[in-house]
């Protein structure tokens, strides 16, 4: 859930956006980072640990902790706490460790 | 390759003063910021700050950003990279830098390091599940991002960021269930410590988490009371139902950079880690490396910001710039970290800098 009324702050947020959460489409602003946006949409779980399956949520929000790996674009291993979501962005759960294409 | 004459890697309050500082003695600096805007922690603290008035105490700490960050903007000697995430220092001086997509190699001729500090992590069963996020991640999410963490959240510390974190949810719209402090009083200031309780929300000392449970994501957290030893006392633990545990129990110095670049550290328990063993001007023991703020011990934003213009006024002086005035602004600084390190509240940072100053070092002031 966004915040609409805060007693200190005032968020600009411009005109929503939409992009793709594991094949569906769904909406956000562009100034919020994936992690963010999907936070507001009520998703909590954004992987899993690669050997035990146990679901993966964010921790620092600031890219530092690496917990928050997602495939963005085909790429793995995203930080998307620190990603800013783009129109038409596809952003899925990551299983395993990811490959890297070079 | 770049050039640079100064670069300060981080754009929180102790880099953006450094190169202020060395700007106005002529030095010409580059920042590296990670994030998509510098200033560091102040971007997300809406709480008026403590301290003296030199250090814009009764300010927000999201003005205080803004106004360094605009003075360094408008500064035609500093130029600002955001996005830009240093990756390395190397024997030969070389940094390295993700800016821009691309990898940058940069050959400054002075360093300071402003990467201030990581949060630290507890360990408990259940604590990977999502919904447990420490406190900075909570601050960015509903202070920078505009979106509520949780509809209910266990705050664990009771030091002045859970303090002002379960302040900052409230006013936000979020519950919080309790404040839990392992210790047998508030260690945050007391003028925070009231807000908490005139919001009705319950602060419990000497008490600890023993679980976080939920399937797939946080659904409430076990705490019990503790004892002297810290062992939880049977027949007290109580479940506490919440959608989001957040860690507020300390920092530790983000020194990556520092242990590549090859100073020398040391572990000062007073100073929250390991940091970098630097003398009264901040210089590491790699010469034409300097560190400030949080990196070379977890203090505050007012010493973060004098920190970083020690630092930076010694290294543009290092460099022949500044020349007579130089004593004089080195010795100010000096002076106005001995005055926010006085008092009670300063004991341990004294303590902690008296060990480094015994390993070598002698970042103590007078
Ligand atoms: C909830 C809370 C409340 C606080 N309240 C107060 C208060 O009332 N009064 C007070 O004086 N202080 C307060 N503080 C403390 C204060 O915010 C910090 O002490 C201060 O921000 C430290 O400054 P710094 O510049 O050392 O580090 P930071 O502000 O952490 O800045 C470091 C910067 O370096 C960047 N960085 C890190 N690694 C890299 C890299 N490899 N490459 C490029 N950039 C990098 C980071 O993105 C960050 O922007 C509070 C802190 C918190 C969390
Ligand atoms: S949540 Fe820590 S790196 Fe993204």
């Amino acid at each position: 859930m966004r915040i609409e009324e805060h007693p200190v702050l005032n968020f600009e947020r411009g005109e929503k956006v939409s992009f793709f959460f594991n094949g569906q489409e769904v909406e956000a602003y562009p100034t919020e980072t994936i992690a963010a946006a999907l936070h507001a949409l009520g998703v909590r779980k954004l992987g899993e640990s690669p050997e035990l399956h146990r679901p993966r949520g964010l921790f620092c929000a600031i890219g530092n902790c690496s917990s928050c790996f997602m495939t963005v674009d085909d790429e793995p291993n995203m930080r998307v706490c620190v990603i800013k979501v783009k129109p038409g962005m596809r952003v899925e759960e990551q299983h395993g460790k990811g490959v890297i294409c070079l | 390759m770049n050039q640079v004459e100064i670069m300060v890697i981080g754009g929180g309050p102790a880099g953006l003063c450094a190169a202020l500082a060395a700007s106005s003695l002529g030095a010409k600096v580059l920042i590296a910021e990670r994030d998509d805007i510098a200033g560091g922690q102040l971007v997300k603290q809406t709480h008026k700050f403590f301290g003296s008035e030199k250090q814009y105490a009764g300010d927000r700490g999201i003005q205080i950003g803004q106004m360094l960050l605009d003075n360094a903007q408008a500064d035609p000697n500093i130029e600002i990279w955001t996005d830009s995430t240093v990756l390395g220092i190397y024997e030969d001086g070389i940094v390295t830098v993700e800016h821009e997509g691309a990898h940058a190699k940069i050959k400054p001729e002075r360093i300071i390091i402003a990467t201030g500090a990581a949060e630290k992590f507890l360990s408990f069963p259940g604590n990977d599940l999502p919904g447990i996020y420490g406190a900075g991640a909570v601050q960015t999410l509903m202070n920078v991002a505009g979106v509520k963490p949780a509809q209910s959240v266990l705050m664990v510390g009771a030091g002045n960021i859970g303090l002002i974190v379960s302040y900052q949810l409230k006013q936000a719209g979020v519950e919080v269930s309790a404040v839990i402090e392992g210790l047998p009083t508030i260690g945050g200031y007391l003028v925070h410590a009231s807000k908490i309780q005139r919001a009705g929300i319950p602060v419990l000392t000497r008490h600890t988490i023993l679980e976080a449970y939920g399937d797939g994501k946080v659904e409430g957290a076990v705490i019990a009371e503790i004892n002297e030893k810290w062992q939880p006392i049977p027949g007290t633990e109580q479940k506490i139902p919440c959608d989001a545990i957040c860690l507020a129990v300390g920092l530790s110095p983000l020194t990556e950079l520092a242990w590549q670049a090859g100073c020398e550290m040391a572990y000062i328990r007073e100073l929250s880690g390991h940091v970098p063993i630097v003398d009264d001007y901040l210089e590491t023991t790699r010469p034409g490396i300097y560190c400030a703020g949080d990196v070379s011990g977890i203090e505050e934003a007012s010493s973060a910001m004098v920190e970083g213009r020690l630092a930076g006024i010694s290294a543009a002086a290092s460099l022949g710039f500044g020349k007579e005035q130089v004593e004089e602004l080195q010795k100010a600084a000096m002076s106005e970290l001995d005055e926010l390190r006085a008092g009670p509240m300063g004991a341990h940072i004294r303590l902690g800098l008296e060990k480094v100053a015994a390993k070598g070092g002698s970042k103590i002031c007078s």
